[in-house]
């Protein structure tokens, strides 16, 4: 197992799951890709299928709607993989706590499906790209 | 005995697989990085305390995840379409490398190598069908047409080459002349460059992975080791697609190696450039270039090729 988290960490290719987020934290992660931030200095690169993914960006609270599909999606992401919570809503529902469609913060749901996942949070509303990429890099070299 | 072990040397380890392999991923991770610096970024990082480039990680971290397999595939045809095109890319890689080195004919002649370049494209197909996603469904339709598109422009810049050979099929005999410093040529390598473009996904003709639309298309549902099989195919095509230009048109490796590596460091940057200056076409479009405009050029060159060849005039 070592060796593929190893690996895992020098080339995190993320998908990006938005779960009802207001748009706000997925317009500063499509940042993270403009030539400013340049995250494939660090091996990461975007990818569109969840099954090339080794990391889930998952923005916004958790709705009704959305919760089975971030299930499913989890489960199709080929294992080992880490899930980033980014920001307020994702990590605790944030304002949107009471409201009547909300099922609960990202990693109550993830837990559902897997109960060892690794979950990293970065909160903020939204959290800065500087943020992000410093959660990330403090993540990967923590597991 | 020795023969054999001497084939299955030259096939697997020095001009083949192993070979192709390295020299593939530090061309993928040339591609990447001038990609970058063409957009004002860094780019993949070189890990200089380790010496290894990013794209050895990425394969191996691929090799270490999980394959899932989708309920819907036919998995057989799923699983074994991978081993099909890295086969043929192995064996074109080894049968373009030994005319380069050796100027020796190693099995086959052009007509082999058409097959064989045409083979991993057919496996692209085959696992993306057998798959069973939808997604994957369009980008099999989109690679079946892409495929169709360039590989009646291709044929038709072999003929050009073969008929400034005067007739002759054997690879050996074609990499000694310079068919570039011809006019029909030249036509015949501009438009053998594009469809090379397009045999490697790159970007004007990256209709079938679609990365935006189709999330991955054909590979969408691949993961882990097959993935990696197929980054693997697509890294020794990079070596192999180049090579294959550079013997075919512009005389290889007949001046010694070091031009014959200038020669393909040139290619690969045409390549790498095209596809940085160029938004995706549509299929449709794709389709009318190679066959309409590409076509029409291939015919001209196809004529003044036969008029060069049957009055002795060199230079047409």
């Amino acid at each position: 197992m070592s060796w593929k988290i190893n690996f895992l960490k020098k080339s995190p290719w993320v998908f990006h799951v938005n779960t009802g987020a207001c748009n706000n934290c997925d317009i500063e992660i499509v940042n993270l890709l403009t030539p400013k931030f340049d995250v494939e200095r660090f091996g990461i690169k975007l990818v569109g299928s969840p099954r090339h993914a080794d990391a889930l960006l998952v923005t916004g609270v958790v709705t009704a709607q959305a919760a089975p599909r971030l299930q499913e999606v989890y489960r199709q992401t080929s294992k080992p993989c880490v899930v980033f919570v980014m920001g307020a809503c994702a990590c605790g529902t944030g304002i949107f706590s009471t409201g009547y469609h909300v099922v609960g913060p990202v990693d109550k749901v993830i837990r559902e499906v897997d109960p060892n996942a690794i979950i990293a949070y970065v909160p903020g509303c939204p959290p800065k790209p500087e943020a992000m990429i410093s959660g990330v890099v403090k993540a990967l070299s923590a597991i | 005995m020795t023969e054999a072990l001497d084939i299955l040397f030259w096939i697997l380890i020095f001009p083949g697989f192993v070979f192709t392999l390295i020299i593939g991923l530090i061309a993928s991770w040339i591609v990447r990085k001038v990609s970058a610096l063409v957009q004002w970024r860094v780019g993949p990082p070189l890990f200089k305390q380790l010496r290894v480039l990013q794209p050895f990680y990425d394969i191996m971290k691929l090799m270490g995840k999980e394959i899932l397999l989708p309920e819907e595939a036919q998995r057989t045809t799923f699983m074994m379409a991978p081993v099909v095109g890295m086969a043929a890319v192995m064996l074109l890689a080894t049968i373009l490398w030994r005319v380069a080195i050796a100027q020796t004919a190693f099995v086959g002649d052009v007509i082999v190598v058409i097959y064989l370049m045409v083979l991993p494209s057919l496996a692209l197909i085959l696992g993306s069908s057998a798959s069973g996603s939808p997604h994957a469904a369009v980008g099999t339709g989109r690679e079946m047409k892409l495929v169709m598109s360039y590989e009646l422009a291709l044929v038709l810049a072999f003929i050009v080459v073969i008929i400034k050979s005067g007739g002759r099929l054997d690879l050996a005999v074609l990499a000694q002349q310079k068919p570039f410093l011809s006019i029909s040529g030249l036509l015949a390598f501009l438009v053998s460059l594009l469809c090379v473009q397009a045999k490697l996904g790159f970007v004007p003709f990256d209709i079938a992975e679609a990365e935006t639309e189709l999330g991955g298309g054909v590979l969408m549902e691949y993961s882990g080791a097959l993935l990696a099989v197929w980054k693997i195919i697509h890294a020794m095509l990079l070596v192999a697609l180049p090579l294959f230009l550079v013997t075919v048109f512009l005389g290889g490796f007949v001046d010694g190696v070091s031009w014959g590596v200038v020669k393909f460091v040139v290619v690969l940057v045409l390549l790498i450039l095209i596809k940085n200056t160029n938004p995706r076409v549509r299929i449709d479009q794709a389709m009318k270039f190679f066959w309409y405009y590409c076509g029409i050029i291939l015919v001209v060159a196809v004529v003044l090729a036969m008029i060069g060849n049957y009055y002795g005039i060199g230079w047409l």
